[in-house]
């Protein structure tokens, strides 16, 4: 059978040229791809010019409501959870450039893959010859870096100018932000990338989607700072996968992981993306396995 | 000649559960498809028909590995489709009519450079298939427009590009045409008979318009309840299928229906009147009959419509 196949491609010229590379530029390619995966999740974006200053108006709008609560919360309660006022303020601002760029309501290119299962295009995403799981990612983080640029950056600054935040003011602080931001966004991810794929068994995500959602909410810390809850609710709340998206970030910019420590926080980010994103591969394979034998 | 598709006793049971009661549920197995058989050459293009629900769509999510039979053999250009689905998309273009590869938010350029690093397509291999399908499919003035505001016609002429730009050997089309208008039906033909005469790229074509079939495919196939019910030339199809041709006769005036062998009258219109007569039999003792018999003025043979002889193919007789 293989001698037939050989054939083919000896006597098909076009086509044995584009093969050939193929063994040649093997982890270029791969980069590549991937790459412009990326770009266009990033650009697809771009595209909708409106909806992105209408959603940093809402973002900023938010953060003053907010900062207004939390300023009569720490005047009631100084030092609530570890936070002096300015680094409370601080948080809120965070939590804000950061609603998006980490989606912590969920949704986001989630909705888009569970839709995709339901109308049965996903059939064009499994016969692409590229992973299911690295192609979601790879767009999921063009999204991101838009989202961080254009929905978190102003309302950061709108922050910084008009109340008092504790922002670092070494660079290294700022990188290390960054890292922990990036890796939020991978956790965030393979989250929502399990919660997607349930729609292959249950066709209709959106229970499973909106009960993620709103722990999600919870849990990210996005209406308190997670180390403001008490006992053993603070304790659970932290050790979740959601403490990745905001909670963490926001200490490592207010500088409260050093050495160690922050290595300590990386890992504790890595262990949860590696974890779910690892889960996502066996619900994946387990669901094109479903597919491909039962047709869906 | 290199056979690019086989298919040996290709069978697709599905498991379906029914509520049969409030809370009974009843496993049944449906045949999607029951057995097919065939095989295609390099470079032939093939019509593959049937009406809805026939099996051929399950057939053609076998051929690209997204379902594996679950009997009987199955290989594209010698690889197992289900168990080589990333090395064989390497060898295969799909366009499903009725949805889209490209991106919908940007422009249909994204989509090309997407597919250029995808299927590694080395550079120069790639401007030059793009260039030619850009010029062919009269893509140049689309190439900067957002996928999302491109009329059918356009997205459909853009996903086809999509899906030969790594010069795949064979291409699966599912309903090409569907929803075009007659220039863009005309368009997207004109291509892949160019394509199918410079590259040899063996095609696939599922459709439910018999023209796509009439002006493409020289090989038929047609396909019902999972069963291939005729394998062969177009023109057979009409043998097959039982059908009848229609002579129209003018007479000199009105006259009573015109009596000959192996020929009924279907419709009398004054002078005018319809004999059907079967299609693989010759006109020519027929019209000689009614020359020397009746007055006649003049006469017209009209061939079967193949739509008429598919549909009644479709109705015949079926095993349950």
């Amino acid at each position: 059978m293989s001698s037939r196949g050989n054939s083919v491609a000896k006597g098909w010229r076009a086509g044995l040229g584009s093969r050939a590379l193929v063994s040649m530029t093997g982890e270029g390619a791969f980069v590549r791809l991937y790459g412009v995966v990326a770009a266009g999740g990033f650009r697809r974006y771009t595209t909708y010019r409106v909806a992105t200053a209408a959603g940093v108006f809402t973002n900023t709008v938010f953060g003053v409501i907010v900062a207004y609560t939390y300023i009569a919360l720490w005047d009631q309660r100084p030092n609530l959870g570890g936070y002096d006022q300015s680094q409370a303020l601080t948080y809120v601002w965070v939590s804000q450039a950061l609603l998006m760029t980490v989606n912590m309501f969920g949704g986001g290119f989630a909705d888009e893959l569970v839709e995709r299962i339901r109308t049965g295009d996903i059939a064009i995403d499994l016969y692409r010859p590229a992973d299911l799981q690295l192609w979601w990612l790879s767009a999921d983080l063009g999204r991101a870096l838009f989202h961080f640029l254009g929905r978190g950056a102003v309302p950061l600054a709108f922050g910084a100018l008009f109340f008092d935040l504790a922002l670092p003011t070494t660079p290294g602080t700022w990188l290390a932000f960054l890292l922990a931001v990036l890796l939020g966004v991978v956790v965030s991810f393979a989250l929502r990338f399990l919660v997607a794929l349930s729609a292959f068994w249950l066709l209709d995500g959106a229970g499973v989607s909106s009960l993620v959602s709103i722990a999600g909410l919870f849990f990210s810390g996005m209406l308190l700072p997670l180390n403001a809850f008490p006992g053993l609710l603070g304790e659970v709340a932290r050790a979740l996968p959601w403490s990745c998206l905001l909670q963490i970030p926001a200490d490592v910019l207010m500088g409260h992981h050093h050495g160690t420590g922050l290595l300590g926080a990386y890992g504790f980010q890595l262990g949860w993306a590696a974890l779910l994103l690892g889960a996502g591969r066996v619900l994946q394979s387990a669901a094109v396995r479903r597919v491909v034998v039962q047709g869906g | 000649m290199t056979d690019l598709v086989e298919l040996d006793g290709v069978e697709k049971v599905f498991d379906v559960r029914r509520k049969t009661g409030r809370w009974r549920r009843e496993k049944q197995q449906v045949r999607a498809v029951d057995g097919i058989s065939f095989r295609v050459p390099r470079g032939e293009m093939v019509g593959y028909i049937g009406p809805n629900g026939a099996g051929k769509s399950t057939t053609i999510k076998m051929l690209t590995g997204i379902l594996t039979p679950s009997a009987g053999r199955l290989r594209v250009a010698g690889l197992d489709p289900s168990r080589e689905r990333t090395r064989m998309a390497q060898r295969i273009g799909v366009v499903f009519g009725q949805r889209t590869t490209l991106w919908w938010d940007l422009p249909l350029y994204d989509s090309y450079r997407l597919a250029h690093r995808m299927y590694r397509i080395p550079d120069a291999r790639f401007r030059e298939n793009l260039d030619r399908c850009v010029e062919l499919l009269d893509l140049a003035s689309l190439l900067d427009v957002p996928v999302r505001q491109l009329s059918l016609g356009q997205r459909m002429r853009g996903d086809i590009a999509a899906a030969l730009l790594h010069d795949p050997d064979v291409l699966y089309l599912d309903e090409p045409t569907i929803g075009l208008d007659v220039i863009s039906k005309a368009k997207v033909r004109q291509f892949l008979r160019d394509l199918n005469a410079e590259r040899a790229t063996t095609i696939l074509l599922t459709t439910h318009d018999l023209t796509d079939i009439e002006q493409l495919c020289r090989r038929v196939m047609v396909i019902d309840h999972g069963r291939l019910m005729y394998d062969g030339a177009l023109t057979g199809l009409h043998e097959a299928g039982e059908s009848e041709r229609t002579l129209v006769v003018d007479l000199e005036r009105e006259l009573p229906p015109v009596r000959a062998e192996g020929a009924r009258v279907v419709k009398v219109e004054g002078p005018r009147q319809w004999l059907a007569f079967p299609a693989s039999a010759s006109a020519a003792p027929l019209v000689a009959h009614i020359a020397a018999e009746y007055p006649l003025v003049d006469l017209s043979v009209r061939e079967p419509d193949i739509e008429a002889v598919i549909a009644r193919m479709y109705e015949g007789p079926r095993v349950h």
